[in-house]
């Protein structure tokens, strides 16, 4: 695996282990279960699953020998999430890859600014995207985080995370204006 | 239709994730390319979208307090408060089975023990306490360690390592030879407050041990154990946490 050492996650965590874990992984919860909520797309599956992602971190902390803690926090929520889709939604995992990037020009900005003011029809666009396109959005546009921590949490080499974003922004871009209103989306 | 750049460096731009060449680069490519000037106002169009939507969702309040259990029980009780009462009587039982146990079948000599020592306990004891005795504690005073070690050249068939632990609060006050079980052995005198520590170094073929736990006899603490070719034995009447610090030092 690539990125952090996940640690054996065997040992006995003491209450030193406890205040170090509070101070420098607790903070991160909040996007722990936000990139929950996008990869599982139901809050209650995303409260479930980022709670046992929370507790995996606790055990293989003593694995974590500092650096970036939301990332190494993210990759082991990352990690527990596709676990979970794997066994109680396969589906969504094969619904995956359209690899072929589709030569085909951009969606106009004024149709996209009209599309995308719209949290609802964000969202429905967003949820449409197979899983790994949505994480690298999620994890670019609303976590913030630099290519060299998309790399790290999602295994992706380096060099590729900015196909895989340029990938996923287009496939955002046609979901929100082929559900867009008709008069907006004539003419794309 | 589909310029290159579109497909990918263009993101890196937008995301400010090009270096200053490639920026200027893709700059100088932007003035000439319509497709990406368009590309690049719809990527930051879709980027203030997804900015200004409120996509990002916290983490219930439900959800922090089911992790904050998890994260109790998968903790130690460290502090003393959190082991019941029976437990530490258990403890303390355990721990008077065993000095009762080791009190009857102490060894006559330490060589019968773990660490197999090449004199015995009563030997040892009298090699300290006659080293206490007016004007027999050391053959040459110093504290700087490279005056004592040199002093052994010739004295004994083997050199033992000198150090000084002044820092440490065991300074180094002197030397002298002594017999231990008929053998010549280096004898370093550590003080530590008012005690007198006496460290007995001698060659030996076993191999190297850790720390033995301490022995006691009239009073007296000792630590025994072997490192690269040499034997120790620490002797006092200081506290065995306190022996066993200097132990340690030496044992590095």
């Amino acid at each position: 695996m690539s990125g952090f050492d996940q640690g054996k996650g065997s040992d006995v965590l003491d209450a030193q282990d406890r205040v170090r874990f509070e101070q420098l992984v607790l903070p991160h919860l909040d996007a722990a279960f936000n990139l929950a909520r996008w990869l599982l797309r139901r809050r209650a599956d995303s409260e479930d699953v980022a709670q046992e992602a929370m507790l995996r971190a606790y055990r293989f902390f003593r694995g974590f020998h500092g650096g970036d803690a939301r990332a190494w926090l993210l990759q082991i929520v990352r990690n527990t999430c596709y676990t979970w889709l794997e066994k109680n939604r396969p589906v969504e995992l094969m619904t995956e890859f359209d690899e072929e990037l589709h030569p085909q020009s951009s969606a106009s900005p004024e149709a996209l600014a009209i599309a995308g003011d719209n949290r609802e029809r964000l969202t429905q666009a967003l949820e449409t995207l197979p899983p790994r396109f949505r994480e690298v959005l999620v994890l670019r546009e609303l976590e913030g985080c630099s290519y060299k921590e998309i790399a790290a949490i999602t295994a992706i080499p380096i060099g590729t995370v900015m196909s895989a974003l340029a990938r996923a922004r287009q496939r955002l871009q046609r979901a929100l204006t082929a559900s867009a209103p008709q008069e907006t989306s004539r003419g794309l | 239709m589909g310029c290159d750049y579109t497909r990918t460096v263009l993101h890196g731009y937008l995301d400010g994730e090009l270096d200053a060449t490639r920026s200027a680069e893709f700059e100088r490519h932007l003035e000439s390319c319509r497709e990406c000037a368009k590309a690049l106002q719809s990527g930051e169009s879709l980027r203030s979208s997804l900015a200004s939507a409120g996509l990002y969702e916290q983490a219930p309040l439900s959800l922090r307090k089911r992790i904050r259990a998890d994260l109790d029980t998968a903790t130690q009780p460290s502090a003393a408060m959190r082991i019941p009462v029976w437990r530490w009587l258990a403890v303390a039982a355990a721990i008077l089975i065993v000095a009762g146990v080791s009190w009857f079948s102490w060894p006559r000599s330490i060589k019968d023990s773990a660490s197999s020592a090449p004199f015995s306990a009563a030997e040892l004891i009298d090699a300290h306490v006659r080293s206490l005795q007016p004007g027999h504690l050391t053959d040459v005073v110093s504290s700087d360690q490279h005056t004592v070690k040199p002093w052994f050249d010739g004295k004994l068939a083997f050199v033992p390592p000198v150090k000084d632990f002044s820092d440490q609060g065991f300074p180094l006050i002197g030397a002298r030879l002594d017999v231990l079980n008929g053998q010549n052995v280096a004898a370093l005198v550590y003080g530590r407050r008012k005690h007198i520590i006496n460290v007995f170094v001698l060659p030996t073929r076993e191999p190297d041990t850790p720390i033995h736990p301490p022995g006691l006899r009239q009073g007296y603490q000792w630590f025994h154990w072997r490192h690269q070719g040499m034997e120790y034995c620490a002797i006092s009447d200081l506290s065995a946490s306190e022996l066993h610090e200097l132990a340690q030092l030496i044992y590095q």
